[in-house]
């Protein structure tokens, strides 16, 4: 039986606000819920970012903003995905923000978006059912 | 408090009590929970009696207001005399734009100002820098020099007005910036109050903005304090923060306790110079939390209160009782609010108001009700403000000091919170000091692991938390409150602001005062003096904070999660 590869998940805070705490937690729950996780630290830019995940051939990035700059980052992160013809690799995030914002940029291809009140577990189970999903296809 | 006699009668009728009407009580109706605990996990009991407090030594423990050990209150009057100062932070867009909230908020009876900055100006890059792309003045105002400063208080007077500003790595910038516009203005710098947060410890720790390693950073903060206590008598150079603590995810032990170890480390700081305790310690103060579990944040404001005055008397020595009594500001707790049901934050800040006044804050910052969506709207800065008016002057809880003390639940609480915090404080001693303790992750890992659990036990359902996960309901598809916008322009006219200022400058003078701060910064003076040259000649923050990255080099962050 070939061994299954674990979901690869990078976990980002892009910009300059320290707000670590949601991106700290989720990292740990997705850890413990059997994912391959790298967390990036604070303070990246998205070309860091970007670099960080194509290099670590990461299934899933996955962002935390809190700073009210999500308009302008996840944008920049598709497109720097798009250019390095790494589209393949899955978008999601959370932090404070609308729901007319949110609905925007899961029009722009930001797979799946969270706000400040969800449960981790969500998340977890969005993942499972995603790559669930693409292994069919696959 | 009790004698030892009248103690036993009471334990037996307690006894008594609990095998006869309690156990008929539970037999017929069995309690709704199998525990009942404090927001940070720490189990309630049903009923406090004096049997709790068996060692309780009145004038040991309590004493009056404005005497140690202060576990009632700061000082003697407290609210009596003086109400807590209302002071709602605000900061957005350009100066001129933060300068118009702080008049309004000013109009409406607010009693002192608080300034927030932008990601930037908090980081150390100026607006025109490509890190501050997107974030010029979003989160906060944007400043970048002194003219920006001049622009902030247009038509307020520094003199007469107490402002805290909210910033750190860069807070001694700041201070320069606020001295340099005092001299201008020809205010007496013994007539400014307020305060600079200043507290770089906890930005290690929890609100992570940090940008020089520890020790120079604790240089600067110490530089700062010095300055602070020769020249500015009335003002607070530094603000030892348990609220950044505590958002990021600790208990409210681990938020006294971490916040006492980084005061007590300041102290050792400024102790190196060779200043006298009593000359700098009454010049420090301290920033709480108030949480949503009432007794729980009034026993640890008692408490901190309680073990600042003993560190200050029996470890530093400390003369003067105004080393020794903590004062401190009081901010509700962002976290806590939801993003579902926004209405429903009012009565959360309002209940946590009310809390940090029962535990004698001596100023305090209500949350607007949409902060779970936006930053605050002036509506909802509003409605914040009066629910602090509403506490002072319709309540009637401020017309007695420390009203709950006495209470046999609260001196429970408060002597487990104190005895909490002096456990902490005794394993920090023992990893080498609150520095040390520091670079060992010690304290990340600690709040890491609290937030992680407090996570897990809000989705089992062990924690509650309206409209999230009890008594949810269908959400509307757009909030139903007026959010605050931000306005696309700031961006643009702020980077067209400096390069303004940056052509009006004399720039060579700029240059040779930037070198002048490296030579100094090689050295042990005080950068303070030479920092208040480079602000005066319009160095921008940016050209100050690089100037010193090549001296002191930048912090580099241990992941831990």
């Amino acid at each position: 039986m070939v061994s299954e590869r674990k979901v690869r998940i990078l976990v980002a805070k892009p910009g300059l606000d320290g707000h670590d705490r949601g991106a700290k937690v989720v990292a740990r729950v997705l850890r413990d819920a059997g994912f391959e996780v790298i967390y990036t630290g604070l303070h990246q830019a998205p070309e860091q970012i970007v670099a960080t995940a194509v290099q670590e051939d990461v299934d899933v990035i996955g962002l935390s903003i809190l700073s009210g700059t999500h308009m302008l980052v996840f944008p920049r992160i598709l497109e720097l995905l798009r250019a390095q013809g790494a589209e393949h690799i899955a978008v999601i995030g959370g932090g404070t923000m609308l729901p007319k914002e949110m609905r925007e940029l899961k029009a722009m291809g930001v797979a799946e978006l969270w706000g400040v009140d969800s449960s981790t577990q969500d998340i977890v189970t969005w993942i499972r059912q995603h790559f669930k999903a693409e292994q069919r296809r696959g | 408090m009790f004698d030892p006699k009248q103690l036993d009668a009471i334990r037996r009728a307690l006894q008594a009590w609990e095998r006869t009407e309690l156990a008929a009580f539970h037999a017929r109706r069995p309690e709704r929970r199998k525990s009942f605990t404090t927001l940070s996990g720490r189990e309630i009991k049903g009923l406090y009696t004096p049997a709790d407090l068996e060692r309780f030594d009145y004038a040991d423990k309590l004493g009056f207001p404005g005497q140690y050990p202060f576990t009632r209150g700061p000082y003697p009057t407290m609210y009596r005399a003086q109400p807590w100062t209302m002071r709602q932070i605000a900061g957005f867009g350009t100066a001129a734009a933060t300068n118009a909230r702080f008049k309004f908020l000013i109009a409406q009876g607010q009693t002192g100002l608080s300034v927030d900055f932008d990601m930037p100006t908090l980081m150390g890059y100026d607006s025109d820098d490509p890190r501050a792309l997107g974030e010029v003045g979003r989160e906060g105002v944007a400043v970048d020099t002194l003219a920006d400063l001049e622009e902030l208080f247009a038509g307020i007077d520094p003199g007469s007005i107490s402002v805290s500003m909210t910033i750190n790595p860069t807070a001694w910038i700041l201070l320069a910036m606020y001295v340099a516009l005092a001299e201008k203005r020809g205010i007496p710098l013994e007539q400014l109050s307020g305060t600079i947060q200043n507290d770089i410890i906890k930005e290690f720790t929890a609100q992570k903005e940090w940008i020089y390693p520890v020790k120079p950073s604790l240089r600067i903060v110490r530089d700062s304090i010095v300055y602070s206590v020769r020249h500015l008598p009335h003002y607070n150079p530094v603000n030892v923060s348990g609220y950044h603590i505590r958002e990021a995810g600790s208990t409210a032990v681990q938020e006294a306790a971490f916040t006492l170890a980084a005061g007590l480390a300041y102290v050792e700081e400024v102790g190196k110079t060779g200043l006298d305790v009593d000359a700098f310690a009454p010049r420090l103060s301290f920033y709480f939390i108030s949480h949503s579990d009432f007794f729980e944040e009034i026993a640890k404001f008692r408490a901190a209160r309680r073990v600042w005055a003993k560190i200050m008397k029996e470890r530093f020595g400390a003369k003067k009782p105004e080393s020794m009594r903590l004062r401190f500001h009081c901010q509700t707790a962002g976290s806590s609010l939801t993003a579902v049901q926004p209405l429903n934050n009012v009565i959360r800040t309002a209940y946590q108001a009310m809390a940090a006044v029962l535990g004698g804050c001596q100023s305090l910052h209500t949350n607007g009700m949409d902060e779970a969506l936006a930053i605050p709207s002036e509506g909802a800065m509003k409605l914040a403000l009066r629910t602090q008016q509403i506490l002072l002057e319709e309540t009637g809880v401020a017309h007695s000091i420390d009203p709950l003390g006495g209470s046999y639940l609260v001196e429970a609480l408060t002597d487990q919170t104190e005895r909490e915090i002096w456990a902490y404080l005794e394993r920090i001693d023992a990893m080498g000091g609150t520095v040390a303790a520091l670079e060992r992750n010690f304290f990340q890992q600690e709040i890491a692991d609290s937030a992680y659990s407090y996570q897990v036990a809000k989705e089992r359902g062990e924690k509650t938390v309206v409209g999230v996960n009890m008594f949810r309901e269908e959400e509307p598809e757009e909030p139903a409150i007026p959010l605050h916008s931000v306005d696309p322009r700031t961006e643009k006219t702020q980077k067209d602001r400096l390069a303004r200022v940056k052509r009006e400058r004399d720039s060579a003078r700029v240059r040779k005062l930037l070198d002048e701060l490296k030579e100094v910064a090689r050295t042990e003076e005080n950068l303070m003096p030479i920092t208040i040259e480079c602000v005066r000649a319009y160095a921008t923050e940016g050209e100050i904070v690089n100037a010193l990255k090549e001296i002191f080099g930048r912090y580099h962050e241990p992941i831990v999660f």
